[in-house]
């Protein structure tokens, strides 16, 4: 398994400062080749999308805590496809109820990860994701 | 912005189907423990009675025979009202203390009409944007005859200005006053996120609290300095321990250089922390954090007031050692960490629902998580002597070893340069990533072993626990609404007047800001604006990013 050459953004959006969780998958997707940014706390979905654009990213992993993922998703898409940018991979990691998944899914979500789930696990899907882009 | 790369490296988490059948010798803290702990291994003649220095065995010469722990559960969300209707129920049902969540807004320091706030608004929390929303918040709940505990950090100022100010508002004397805001910067930097101002003026403001808190409601604790936070992040117990005594000694430095007295002071620092699934690490911990402070405050300081030499805390149990998988499991490491937390004498629990690992608890979980209490108070006779451990060859030796431990953690900060450079640069972020990087992948492999979803895991029992509590999608609009009309029918020249002397009292060193931040919510002043005046003198703290 590698994401050698794969770029990835790992984005904390909101006010949400919890930032374990994306600071975990940010090293484990490192140690697998990938090149890593993270944004840092408290960024705007407006920001996330133009940094994404700015540091021609493979996909994007919205990491959120706080239950506010359904209008910040959907705003970072909709931005990201005013930046003409839509081929960008959304992933979605943090507390996400299953009542949730489809409609993210449906939204253009490509991955939602929750902290159960081992890294290896999270690691070979977003694998399979960018390899098939 | 951080940016790396580093080379691949394959990571294989092959979990068998039961694990090893006999238990890890190594605590979670690293502490390899012996097959029997003997007499030998431990200096009895130290052992000192419990409510004598240094405290290892309680605060307390009798224990929970005084007066049980303050059963404290957390919850708010949505608007007040919604809010102030679960207090009043919770009272109700026996609760003997209030607990107040704050949404993020609140937390930042944003209006609910902000850009950064709308997506947040309600979500985790009560809005509190202004002294009308606590009004409400409070509304038929004497503030005078109840403890309130607030979880609130970058705005603990404020807040805590609203609840004098309400009290003001109810006729109630502020000297009556008894709670706790948290109050605790230094590991917002590290663990939680809701820093504002840059660490200086943070931590005058947190001094400031403390100082008037002490003179003006002398019952109320202005600071709960917090474990709980780092230790969910990724640290192990004696690690949150050292690094939680690391910032009260922080936090003590800054209170002697604005004026205070430690003898004064120190009776009112308190400290908060979760309780994990390792049963004799968790009662240790409080019992080598206890005998630590009183040392650290008698030997560095020369505190000799036994009242100001006193490590007094309030825990969680729950936090991430709650799982998604068959949640009903839970209840039983709730209950567990709840035995923890007696036997290592706190002074107020709290206990998570059991399905607070994915959602806001139901009133059924709710309910569940409070009756736990109760059961471990008036069941299970535990409570019954002081610190029956005591004496315990095992739960002495690990005391001596994690206080051991614990030591070692302060020094290495204070080696560093001490925790307000260890923020500032981002060290301490870094070093707890790596721990919840070990942590995660401990998980993984099977080392630790977590029933229900690393082991014994059944894929057809994940969340389905029946009833999910569903937050109302219109309370956004009414808070915002409820918002937009203070602004309305407030005096705005006293508002004016109210936050150009908050200005003027931040640019000085010298003033207490306290006394301004409560005229300020007199005049119906926003959380936002007044964040934002004092953003005006001190700027906003800049995250180092590093991976």
């Amino acid at each position: 398994m590698s994401l050698e050459g794969k770029r990835i953004l790992i984005a904390k959006p909101g006010l949400d400062g919890h930032d374990v969780g994306a600071k975990v998958i940010a090293l484990a997707l490192r140690d697998a080749g990938a090149d890593v940014i993270y944004t840092g706390l408290r960024k705007s979905p407006d920001y996330i999308a133009r940094v994404a654009v700015d540091e021609d990213v493979d996909a994007v992993g919205l990491s959120m805590l706080s239950g506010s993922h359904n209008e910040i998703v959907s705003e970072t898409l909709l931005h990201l496809k005013e930046l003409d940018a839509s081929d960008i991979k959304i992933f979605v990691g943090g507390t996400i109820p299953r009542d949730d998944h489809a409609g993210l899914r449906e939204a253009g979500v490509s991955g939602i990860y929750t902290s159960d789930m081992a890294i290896a696990d999270v690691l070979k899907e977003i694998e399979l994701e960018l390899r098939n882009a | 912005m951080a940016t790396s790369k580093n080379s691949s490296a394959e990571i294989i988490n092959e979990v068998e189907k039961a694990p090893p059948n006999h238990p890890d010798p190594v605590t979670p803290s690293g502490i390899e423990v012996p097959v029997v702990v003997g007499p030998d291994m431990i200096d009895f003649s130290k052992l000192e009675q419990p409510g004598a220095y240094p405290f290892t065995r309680g605060i307390f010469e009798n224990g929970f025979r005084g007066r049980l722990w303050t059963i404290r559960q957390y919850s708010g969300f949505g608007t007040a009202e919604e809010s102030n209707e679960r207090y009043k129920f919770l009272l109700d049902q026996g609760q003997t203390g209030l607990s107040v969540a704050l949404d993020l807004p609140t937390q930042c320091g944003y209006d609910p009409t902000d850009s950064m706030a709308r997506a947040e608004v309600g979500k985790v929390g009560v809005s509190l944007s202004n002294l009308g929303e606590v009004e409400r918040l409070f509304k038929g709940i004497d503030v005078g005859g109840i403890s309130t505990s607030f979880t609130i950090n970058g705005t603990a100022s404020i807040i805590y200005a609203m609840y004098c100010a309400v009290a003001d508002k109810q006729g109630v004397d502020r000297n009556k006053l008894t709670g706790t805001i948290q109050n605790d910067i230094l590991k917002e930097y590290v663990a939680r996120g809701t820093w504002i101002f840059p660490v200086k003026p943070s931590m005058r403001l947190i001094a400031d609290t403390i100082l008037f808190s002490n003179k003006h409601t002398p019952r109320f604790n202005a600071i709960s300095i917090a474990g709980a936070h780092v230790r969910d992040a990724g640290c192990t117990a004696v690690e949150e321990m050292g690094y939680t005594l690391a910032n009260g000694l922080a936090y003590t430095d800054e209170l002697i250089r604005r004026g205070g007295d430690v003898e004064k002071f120190a009776r009112r620092l308190s400290f908060f922390f979760y309780v994990h699934m390792d049963f004799f690490e968790e009662i240790c911990k409080f019992r080598a954090g206890r005998r630590l402070w009183a040392k650290l405050m008698n030997e560095r300081y020369g505190v000799e007031d036994p009242k100001a030499q006193m490590f007094r805390f309030g825990v969680v149990c729950g936090g991430s050692s709650l799982i998604g998988s068959q949640p009903h499991n839970n209840i039983v490491r709730v209950g567990t960490e709840t035995m923890a937390a007696v036997l290592g004498g706190a002074q107020s629990i709290f206990t998570c629902a059991f399905d607070e690992a994915f959602q806001i608890p139901t009133e059924h979980s709710a309910e569940i998580a409070l009756r736990t209490q109760q059961i471990i108070a008036h069941e299970s006779g535990i409570a019954r002597t002081v610190d029956p451990l005591g004496g315990s060859y095992y739960v002495e030796w690990l005391t001596d070893q994690m206080e051991k431990g614990m030591m070692s953690v302060i020094e290495e900060i204070e080696k560093y340069g001490g925790v307000e450079k260890a923020v500032e640069d981002g060290w301490l972020q870094m070093k707890i990533a790596k721990r919840a990087s070990e942590r995660k992948q401990a998980a993984d492999s099977g080392k630790t072993v977590i029933v229900g979803q690393n082991y014994f895991r059944r894929d057809d029992q994940t969340e389905e626990v029946g009833e999910v509590f569903k937050l109302d999608p219109m309370a956004t609009a009414r808070v915002i609404e409820k918002h937009e009309k203070n602004r309305e029918t407030r005096d705005s020249s006293l508002v004016e007047k109210s936050l150009v002397a908050l200005e003027n009292a931040a640019s000085n060193d010298k003033n207490n800001i306290m006394p301004y931040l409560i005229d300020c919510c007199h005049a119906y002043a926003t959380v936002g604006e007044m964040v934002s005046t004092l953003k005006n003198q001190w700027g906003e703290f800049q995250e180092p990013v590093r991976l």
